[in-house]
């Protein structure tokens, strides 16, 4: 009998190490079966983003709700101190705010006018859905963030994401109460700018790092650092003019921009519906917007 | 009888707290901090908790929950599908290869060890996301992540070991 169990053990302790061995192997050729299918752009790989992302969104929300009432606190805590220097200074930008907004009035009337002299087609409406982070996928590999609104609140795919410092990012994936919004300083964002005063069309390309380059600019054109980059509103996805950043260095290796964006500050995104009439929804199959949403 | 289902029930949820708590240690370091310029360099918590794990409780952080781990960072994080599984299978095969020098050593010596088995998989994951990608990646952003993950390394380590006194006895 007790040999018997002997070779049985004998006989087991290999055929586990077998075992184990093989689930290995096995798991490895799943993980590159799943990058193939992931780089294929797989509608199962995004829809299974899409479930998971649904699924912990819930816990996500609920933890960074005091995460967000404790980052407040502290903010506001600093700001007592230094409300004094903040009132003299906002006194101050008040005053040149309103020379502004004169200028702003007479440039609107005029504009107004111009328009009507030239029947321009007007600017489609926009909508906008404002939602909060819940998750940063802090990573050296991935720029993006979860929001807590999803296809329910009316977000779609392609939809510029807002702070009120200037473009955030791009709606990349749209899950049912939840979406993720691919950064602009991701690898995979492209987004179609203008440079400058002269307006010279350009790719705003990131690359993972904080400043993103600026790519496909024309040869003859001239970039300095401080020019202001704004999305030019080309492919009808975003609506022109919206801020986006700074050039900060032009030099062999490219051209540099910094977003205006506070990435530390970024607790809510606006997400704005630009609806182009019948552009890329005619290519869907579906009925043409502007049903007053 | 009863109090053997029970007994039972016990043991399962005891043994599969490893995994839950590296599952809900993902999510959490993904909350947004609202701290400048730290979401990029914050630490990769799957890959300290599967070191962890894999040394002192093999039996318990198997293959195929190291593969679930890093299927759900994956899919969650909206990166690469299928890169940080593979990153975190390699740690089980350094670890499960070399478990002769991971069993013997100190804390200070799995610091270490773990600073080199980091670097490996991060270096994988940088050159996978590099294929996939087809394109060089910036290698800075990974080096500070790999810096902070080192760093960060104690601190969670403790934190598994208050759990498995807690949790596994």
């Amino acid at each position: 009998m007790n040999r018997r169990a002997g070779s049985v053990m004998r006989l087991a302790t290999p055929v586990k190490a077998w075992t184990q061995r093989f689930a290995l192997l096995f798991l490895a050729g799943v993980a590159v079966a799943l990058m193939l299918l992931d780089k294929a752009d797989s509608v199962v790989v995004e829809r299974a983003r899409r479930a998971v992302a649904d699924a912990v969104a819930p816990i996500l929300d609920a933890a960074s709700r005091p995460v967000a009432t404790f980052n407040e606190m502290v903010e506001q805590g600093g700001q007592l101190v230094s409300v004094a220097a903040e009132n003299a200074e906002l006194r101050e930008q008040n005053e040149r705010l309103r020379h502004w907004e004169t200028v702003a009035r007479r440039l609107e009337a005029e504009n107004e006018a111009l328009r009507s002299t030239l029947n321009l087609v007007p600017d489609p409406t926009l909508h906008y859905v404002t939602a909060r982070v819940i998750a940063d996928q802090g990573g050296a590999f991935v720029r993006s963030v979860l929001l807590n609104a999803g296809a329910r609140e009316g977000v779609e795919p392609g939809q510029a994401a807002l702070t009120g410092d200037g473009l955030a990012g791009r709606v990349a994936e749209v899950g049912n109460g939840t979406s993720r919004v691919l950064l602009v300083t991701d690898m995979n964002s492209r987004i179609p700018i203008l440079v400058g005063d002269a307006q010279d069309r350009a790719m705003l390309v990131g690359d993972n790092t904080a400043e993103p380059h600026l790519r496909y600019l024309e040869p003859r054109v001239e970039v300095k650092p401080g020019d202001r980059v704004m999305t030019s509103g080309h492919g009808g996805v975003f609506p022109p003019g919206l801020p986006v950043g700074r050039v900060t260095s032009v030099d062999e290796e490219g051209i540099r921009v910094r977003p205006f964006v506070d990435w530390g500050h970024m607790q809510y995104l606006r997400l704005v519906d630009f609806e182009l009439p019948g552009i890329l929804r005619s290519f869907d199959g579906s009925e043409s917007p502007g049903n007053g949403r | 009888m009863k109090q053997g289902v029970w007994h039972r029930l016990d043991i399962i949820a005891r043994s599969l707290s490893p995994l839950a708590i590296t599952l809900l240690l993902i999510m959490v370091g993904m909350v947004p901090l609202q701290v400048p310029k730290i979401a990029p360099v914050i630490p990769s918590v799957a890959l300290i908790a599967v070191y962890y794990w894999a040394v002192h409780r093999p039996n318990l952080m198997t293959v195929w929950a190291i593969f679930l781990v890093g299927l759900f960072q994956d899919l969650l994080s909206g990166g690469h599908l299928g890169v940080g599984i593979m990153a975190l299978l390699m740690v089980h095969v350094v670890i499960d290869t070399q478990r002769r020098i991971f069993a013997r050593s100190s804390f200070q010596a799995l610091w270490v060890l773990f600073a080199i088995v980091a670097a490996a998989a991060l270096y994988l994951m940088w050159l996978l996301n590099c294929l996939l990608q087809g394109v060089f990646l910036e290698v800075q952003p990974v080096l500070f992540q790999y810096l902070t993950t080192v760093a960060a390394y104690p601190c969670l380590a403790w934190l598994f070991a208050q759990a498995q006194k807690a949790f596994l006895k």
